[in-house]
């Protein structure tokens, strides 16, 4: 076969695996699972009506959504109002395609064996990629807000972007260690860098321990929830939303939160490795697969945890924790993981 | 692959995320009910009469987040290449940033005195 042609099958069928994990397996059934869980935390059944366990849950929260009025307020600005949430779903899906979902598969076909990268695009930019998509998404949520012409909106809209952008910052900095370190902004290297090395958890526990925090700022999740707040803002910025373009900011949320947890893994727990597996040839690859998801779904089930357990921020407490606290100590993980890999004799 | 070729994968996304996108919502607004009446399409004031205008003021607290962003992440634009390939410097580039860092923290130093963190 034309290895052009292979090359783009290959590409296609990547696309669709992750997004048919994410999308269709993964989204509706993590809103079922963060209403269980949320149940299970405060003791009470959950949503158990709709099939066995409220499995269906999800697929009627779905079909509802098509079949709710989508309208749009009077006062809006049109264009803006229907494009916000395409701005927050569209980033939300594609931040995916850098984020190493396993190790390789071999594939032979009439007698060629193609060995398949399991990552869609090994782009060199990396993590800025990534970092790029997710501060548009932020234009999704400011849009919303002030296309919509309504007090609360603008105030959800407004106090997430001054949050966002803040934590980004903290976010940023802490991932430079874990570049510092590795040598290349690709995330494949970062997972290469920890096969042979600690994972980067432990030598850089400080700047883990920032990126997961600023990770819950970032996908507005609480206690870092300001842009939503309900006792104080109704729903935030997607007050004047229905029907499926409130769905969109709905799913684009959850698609933020299990891109931020794949990071997370990534960056930090080693990514589809572990520590003394070799992970070769069909079946290895396909168990690294199984291995990323299983440390992926620990992460997703910590936001959820956290969300039902820890009560909400104030603003102002918010935004000193992260200029006051997480900047300076992110600068001092840098220099930390610099003084470690110049000291540390080879050893990290 | 550093080419732009790989970027192609990504582009194919983006189209295949905007589609589908645009489709569901066209779906969306085939499917769903179409009963509009004047106070539905208002904007949500707690059930209150619409008083005055929404785009009001914002707090400058905002603007001065905005503007120490940009500050701050131009600085992050510098860190970036210098890790990438810090591995190659050793010591003097270690040195090099400290210094950097160094100047940094008196801007910082001095914009935490002057209460630009705070948020009273």
């Amino acid at each position: 076969m034309d290895p052009l042609l292979f090359d783009a099958i290959a590409a296609i069928a990547k696309i669709l695996f992750v997004w048919a994990v994410v999308l269709a397996a993964l989204l509706p059934n993590l809103v079922l699972l963060e209403r269980r869980g949320a149940a299970l935390i405060q003791d009470r059944p959950g949503p158990n009506r709709v099939g066995p366990f409220g499995l269906f849950q999800a697929l009627a929260d779905v079909v509802k959504m098509f079949m709710k009025e989508d309208m749009v307020p009077i006062y809006a600005d049109r264009l803006l109002y229907n494009l916000a949430p395409l701005i927050m779903m569209i980033p939300a899906l594609t931040t995916f395609a850098v984020i190493p979902f396993g190790s390789q598969i071999p594939l032979t076909i009439g007698g060629v064996t193609h060995t398949i990268p399991l990552i869609i695009a090994d782009v060199n930019v990396g993590i800025l990629y990534v970092f790029a998509l997710t501060s548009l998404g932020v234009y999704g949520i400011v849009l919303a807000g002030w296309s919509s012409n309504d007090k609360f909106s603008l105030m959800g809209g407004i106090r997430s972007s001054a949050q966002i952008i803040s934590y980004e910052l903290a976010m940023g900095i802490a991932a430079t260690g874990v570049f510092l370190a590795a040598g290349s902004l690709r995330l494949p290297a970062v997972v290469e860098y920890q096969q042979t090395h600690l994972w980067n958890c432990i030598p850089q526990l400080l700047g883990c321990i920032i990126f997961v925090v600023s990770a819950f700022a970032e996908t507005n999740r609480l206690p870092f929830d300001l842009a939503e707040a309900e006792a104080e803002l109704v729903a935030g910025f997607h007050t004047e939303y229905s029907a499926f373009k409130f769905g969109m900011f709905f799913m684009g949320e959850y698609a933020n939160l299990v891109a931020a947890s794949a990071l997370i893994v990534t960056l930090y727990f080693g990514g589809w490795s572990l520590p003394g597996l070799a992970l070769t040839g069909l079946w290895g690859g396909i168990a690294s697969i199984g291995i990323f998801a299983v440390k992926t779904f620990c992460f997703i089930w910590l936001f959820i945890w956290v969300r039902w357990t820890l009560p909400r921020f104030r603003y102002d407490q918010l935004m000193a924790l992260g200029w006051k606290a997480f900047l300076p100590l992110s600068l001092l993980n840098l220099l930390w993981t610099g003084w470690l890999v110049l000291a540390g004799g080879g050893k990290f | 692959m550093g080419t732009s070729e790989a970027f192609l994968p990504i582009l194919l996304m983006l189209v295949i995320a905007a589609v589908v996108a645009v489709a569901l919502l066209l779906l969306n607004a085939l499917l769903g009910r179409k009963v509009r009446t004047k106070r539905k399409l208002g904007p949500y004031e707690s059930g209150l009469p619409l008083l005055d205008v929404s785009r009001k003021r914002i707090s400058v607290k905002f603007f001065i987040v905005a503007m120490m962003f940009i500050i701050f992440d131009v600085e992050a634009a510098f860190l970036y290449p210098w890790a990438v390939v810090f591995r190659k410097g050793g010591w003097p580039m270690f040195g090099e940033m400290v210094l950097f860092l160094g100047v940094l923290f008196l801007g910082f130093a001095y914009l935490w005195k002057k209460g630009a963190f705070d948020w009273e």
